[in-house]
């Protein structure tokens, strides 16, 4: 077994494992500090797949910035501590299950977990290495995909005055 | 003279503007005014008109205005346009001159409405001289229709125009269901013409009737025939004849106007306008004949036991439109509307006297309490003689000759059945118009003492268009003597047969009746010796029986019990169509109402249509619960459906 | 249990996005449905770097970057809409907002 693969079923097992973690915890707090771990084993899998600057942006702005965000309205509202029983009945939490294993389920019958692209991708001989780079993403960014990058800053700025709107008390 | 041709009916149409819109602001005195005067201005014009005619040659007697095109619709054409010819330039001056004198003795015998009904009056009056006025200038089948219609709305408002008494209302009802009858047989005519024709114009179809149509064929058959069926309903002839009894519910001077001198002939004016057609039909002529026939002697035997004496009166009326149709059904067309015209005269004329002794008699119709009128009443006596002398066909008075004229055209048509059916209405007709007379006016008075204080003789502008009617109704005969009669006075012409002979040439260029009338055969006048007899015994029967032994009919009624019955009850024939039309339809109405409108359609499809989409309502507004998990768990498993779908599809 | 292949990715990437999906499903705490959202997000990218990994196109890994920076513009809109619920009703259980029932 190689170091990646070693790597992959370690981060697949804890992503899972504290995944589960977040929507089972009671409480909120501890849903949160689950979901960084959560966060921490995918940016170690895009590592895996050699998308260092993806891996480097899922801890810095996901896990750092998001889930700070999350943790601090979690504290703010005082949900600290769970007032109420928050899980569905039975019957919802069945009729999900159903519907979550008859997701997986269609995607394995599929034929998803054998699926190799072969040699008919674009660019199968690409470095993984060049393809992730820094350098590389940003490239694309700046010129291939430059319209999209700029739709994308100005709904964070949307993003950024709705939030300030919303959150604003009433007069 | 054209351009003054749209005048006519313009004048009566003005009237009923101006009393319908303003009628009620103006008073009773300025509508009273009003509403004679434009029919009198009408006549005026149609006097011109007519005396233009007089004045040019036999064969250009015609005049012809198109206002506008009414109808333009692919093949389909229809003017508003008149045509005066020799054939309607008689019945307009009929309908405008008896309309008028009929117009000024409503202003007297409608003197006790307030203003609001006496306006109402007058509109209706006005409207109904505009819409016959149209029926007999129109210059085509359509608004031919439009008049004839015209006048059927009229004469429903007018029948019940008293309307707060539901048995007026209802005999208007009755008028206008029994005619929609008729005019749905009219309509049907109207489009066969169309249909064979490509046209409804006059002038394009008589003309060529005889080349498109071939004589005694089936088509021209079925469109006399439908045409017929319309005059049957309007001119109130066997089976359709039951509304105009009951029509009697309407204010007198509109019996007199609509129900005798000028609507209910429209059927005999349409017939005779539609020669052309009707000379093709050989066979629907024979049916016209005996239908008038018919007609004639049945309408005489119920008038025989009447006591409403306008009753008697209408069913006078049905018979005398009988004889018209006698007339016209033997070809002899010019002799029909002789007798519309003469009838018009002296019918108008009965009717206004009985109006005038109803009126005596604070609305007393009932001949049994009636009698002893004539000092009271002297010029309704003397004018109602003259014209109860003239329906008897008593010579030299108008309704000899027009009658004769039509007996002896039945005869020498080789009709002897139905000119012995005419000959026995004739004696018939004098024994049921002289019983009149002779219970109104002579006699001891059956009536109430208070009654008999109040009666008097009506006003001025009653009595005088009784007295012009009655001049008319003497003198009125004198435009048709025939050359029987002619030729002792000096080569008299037959005034009115020579004036409607060029409307009246056949279509297959034959020439009219008044050319072959020189050798008079001497059975002529032993048939006009003959109904002078009847006429003369039937009046001298009246008296015997109700003049001078009055109980002599009671026992005739009492021995002959079975016939009196019939007579009675008028053959039990409102009661027939009661029983074979008017029952079964309620119950089909009643159907249509409980079962198919309110149970199927209002029941079933629009109130079930109502539930299945409520009873889905409440279904699906479960769905719309609010509950936002339940919104993302059916989102997610319509994620998973169509992922499914794009998998294994 | 030999090479890691682009089949193991994204089945993974199945089973964490089943387990967002089963959290949004489940909770009634409006914070962790909105966890579970990201959960199901971050599913997403890894599906898109491993596809853009295996076939060489970068498409992919812009399309991480924008979902990332989509999902802090919903974290900080959805979560500022929470604060004003919270403030409004008093709980942030997703079932006390039933407004849209029809």
């Amino acid at each position: 077994m190689s170091g990646v693969a070693i790597a992959f079923w370690v981060l697949a097992a804890v992503a899972v494992v504290t995944s589960l973690l977040v929507i089972t915890s009671r409480n909120p707090v501890a849903s949160v500090l689950y979901l960084v771990i959560t966060f921490f084993c995918l940016a170690g899998l895009f590592v895996t797949l050699h998308s260092h600057f993806l891996a480097a942006i899922q801890v810095l702005v996901y896990a750092g910035a998001i889930m700070v965000l999350f943790l601090f309205v979690v504290m703010l509202l005082n949900l600290g501590t769970p007032q109420w029983f928050d899980v569905a009945g039975t019957p919802v939490k069945f009729a999900a299950l159903v519907l979550g294993v008859g997701f997986v389920g269609a995607l394995v019958a599929a034929g998803v977990g054998d699926f190799e692209p072969g040699a008919s991708g674009p660019a199968a001989g690409v470095d993984p290495d060049v393809l992730g780079s820094t350098e590389a993403i940003a490239s694309a960014l700046y010129s291939a995909y430059y319209l999209p990058f700029l739709v994308t800053a100005l709904l964070l700025l949307v993003a950024m005055v709705g939030a300030v709107v919303l959150a604003r008390r009433e007069r | 003279m054209e351009h003054l041709i749209w005048l006519v009916p313009a004048f009566p149409l003005g009237g009923v503007l101006i009393n319908g819109l303003f009628g009620r602001r103006l008073g009773k005195g300025a509508v009273g005014f009003i509403g004679p005067g434009v029919v009198g201005a009408a006549f005026v014009v149609s006097l011109v008109l007519f005396l233009d005619l007089v004045g040019r040659a036999p064969e250009a007697r015609q005049l012809t205005q198109t206002l506008y095109s009414w109808i333009a619709a692919g093949d389909f054409q229809a003017n508003i346009g008149f045509l005066v010819d020799p054939l309607s330039a008689t019945l307009m001056l009929v309908v405008t001159g008896v309309g008028f004198l009929i117009h000024v003795y409503s202003v007297g015998y409608m003197h006790d409405e307030d203003s609001a009904g006496f306006a109402r009056y007058f509109t209706y009056l006005n409207l109904f001289t505009f819409a016959m006025l149209l029926l007999v200038m129109a210059d085509n089948f359509l608004l031919l229709f439009v008049g004839w219609e015209g006048v059927g709305l009229c004469s429903y408002l007018l029948i019940g125009f008293w309307f707060k008494d539901r048995d007026n209302a209802t005999a208007g009802k009755k008028a206008f269901i029994v005619n929609r009858v008729g005019d749905f047989g009219f309509l049907l005519g109207i489009f066969l013409i169309f249909g064979s024709f490509g046209s409804v114009a006059f002038a394009d179809v008589f003309p060529t009737a005889a080349s498109v149509l071939a004589p005694g064929g089936d088509l021209a058959f079925w469109i006399c025939l439908f045409l017929f069926v319309g005059a049957v309903g309007k001119s109130a002839q066997i089976p359709l004849y039951v509304w105009l009894p009951d029509a009697m519910a309407g204010p007198t001077p509109v019996s007199a106007l609509i129900h005798a001198a000028t609507m209910v002939t429209a059927g005999v004016y349409m017939v005779a306008r539609s020669h052309a057609l009707y000379d093709l039909a050989p066979d629907v002529l024979a049916i016209v004949a005996g239908i008038g026939a018919a007609t004639a002697l049945y309408a005489a035997t119920i008038g025989l036991v009447q006591t409403d004496i306008k009753k008697v009166l209408a069913y006078s009326t049905i018979s005398q439109l009988g004889y018209m149709f006698l007339g016209v059904g033997v070809a002899a067309y010019a002799a029909g509307i002789f007798h519309l015209v003469t009838h018009a005269f002296f019918k108008a004329l009965l009717f206004l006297g009985a109006g005038s002794v109803i009126h005596a008699l604070h609305g007393e119709q009932d001949l049994r309490r009636m009698g002893g009128l004539k000092p009271i009443m002297p010029v309704t006596y003397w004018t109602m003689l003259a014209a109860t002398l003239a329906i008897a066909g008593i010579p030299p008075l108008a309704g000899f000759f027009s009658k004769d004229e039509i007996l002896w055209r039945a005869w020498d048509a080789g009709h002897p059945v139905l000119w012995a059916l005419g000959f026995v209405t004739a004696g018939l007709t004098a024994l049921y118009m002289f019983r009149l007379f002779f219970l109104t006016f002579h006699g001891p008075f059956r009536g109430t003492a208070e009654q008999r204080q109040h009666a008097h003789e009506s006003p001025a502008s009653m009595t005088v268009p009784l007295a012009v009617l009655g001049v008319l109704s003497v003198i009125g005969g004198w435009i048709g003597i025939p050359p029987a009669i002619g030729e002792f006075l000096g080569g008299v012409p037959n005034a009115i047969e020579a004036w409607l002979a060029p409307v009246f040439l056949s279509a297959h260029g034959e020439a009219g009746h008044a050319a072959e009338a020189h050798a008079v055969p001497p059975a002529e006048y032993a048939l006009m010796a003959a109904s002078v007899a009847v006429a003369t015994l039937g009046i001298l029967a009246a008296r015997h029986l109700w003049l001078a032994r009055p109980e002599v009919p009671q026992r005739i009624a009492a021995r002959f019990q079975v016939p009196y019955t019939i007579l009675r009850n008028k053959y039990w024939v409102d009661e027939l169509y009661d029983a074979l039309v008017v029952r079964p339809y309620n119950a089909l109405s009643r159907f249509a109402w409980r079962i198919v409108d309110e149970g199927l359609i209002d029941g079933l499809l629009v109130g079930g249509t109502a539930k299945v989409v409520q009873m889905q309502s409440r279904a699906m507004s479960g769905w719309e619960s609010g509950s936002i998990p339940t919104y993302v768990m059916v989102f997610f498993g319509g994620a998973i459906v169509i992922l499914a779908y794009y998998l294994f599809g | 249990m030999s090479e890691i292949g682009v089949g193991h990715y994204i089945t993974l990437s199945a089973v964490l996005f089943t387990i967002g999906a089963i959290g949004v499903l489940t909770r009634k705490n409006a914070i962790i449905v909105f966890m579970s959202i990201e959960i199901m997000l971050n599913a997403a990218n890894l599906a898109f770097v491993t596809f853009a990994t295996a076939i060489g196109d970068l498409g992919g890994m812009v399309m991480v970057l924008i979902v990332i920076a989509v999902a802090a513009a919903e974290a900080a809109v959805g979560l500022a809409i929470i604060v004003a619920m919270f403030r409004h009703r008093e709980t942030v259980n997703i079932e006390a907002f039933s407004t849209m029932r029809g």
